[in-house]
């Protein structure tokens, strides 16, 4: 079980695969990564020699923006759209969908799990609701 | 797919025309517009536009990061309602 770049830990699977634990390498990229080491990509991780391992670590944070920076920027970029006051930034803050869905039905990714809302008959449900909610 | 470079950024003429003849009077009045598909131009900061939403004129005051964003983007066409919490009136009580 390899670590490259810190957290990652890849299980025994081909390196192609395994490039893809780390935050910001997808299909494309973990191709492209074996392509330009020159390693192959069918090889499994655990047979990645630690020199192989230093070599990753270094192309990626020189070639690509991963794990804590690009999860900094994307941050940034929301914060960014929220302090302009923006339609995108008002839609990140109210956790909806933010390029232009229909919200009637599904956008549960965004909205979460489903939440019953509407009219309760009975009074002392009612009370139990309302001191549940809040 | 997005706006090829070589046509450079959209904005309507006359919205250009109005913040050009601001611009060289050094004055920053509101400018009304119902131009929401302009985008926001390097020298419309520090400018108030009064963006049309379709029903009224929503000012907003243009700062650096608004660069290359739209107006519309600014003013809202909707109004964002929520269910409240479980109330009473809303409920026909026995």
């Amino acid at each position: 079980m390899p670590r490259i770049l810190g957290v990652d830990v890849p299980g025994n699977k081909r390196l192609e695969i395994g490039l893809r634990y780390i935050y910001g390498i997808g299909p494309t990229r973990a191709v492209e990564v074996c392509e330009e080491l020159r390693l192959d990509p069918a090889m499994n991780t655990s047979e990645l020699a630690e020199a192989d391992i230093a070599r990753i670590a270094q192309h990626l944070q020189e070639r690509y923006m991963v794990e804590g920076d690009l999860r900094r920027q994307t941050a940034q970029d929301i914060r960014r759209l929220v302090s302009i006051k923006s339609y995108r930034g008002s839609r990140h803050q109210r956790g909806l969908p933010v390029h232009g869905q229909r919200t009637q039905t599904n956008a549960r990714t965004r909205k979460g799990g489903k939440k019953t809302v509407g009219a309760i008959r009975d009074r002392a449900a009612r009370k139990q609701a309302r001191t549940d909610g809040k | 797919m997005s706006r090829s470079i070589k046509k450079g950024p959209f904005v309507d003429q006359h919205l250009r025309d109005k913040v050009d003849k601001l611009n060289s009077s050094g004055r920053k009045d509101i400018i009304k517009t119902w131009s929401r598909r302009s985008m926001i131009m390097p020298e419309f900061v520090g400018h108030t536009f009064a963006v049309h939403n379709g029903k009224s004129f929503i000012n907003v005051f243009v700062t650096e990061n608004m660069v290359g964003h739209r107006f519309g983007e600014f003013s809202l066409t909707r109004v964002f309602r929520t269910h409240g919490s479980v109330s009473g009136k809303t409920v026909g009580g026995r």
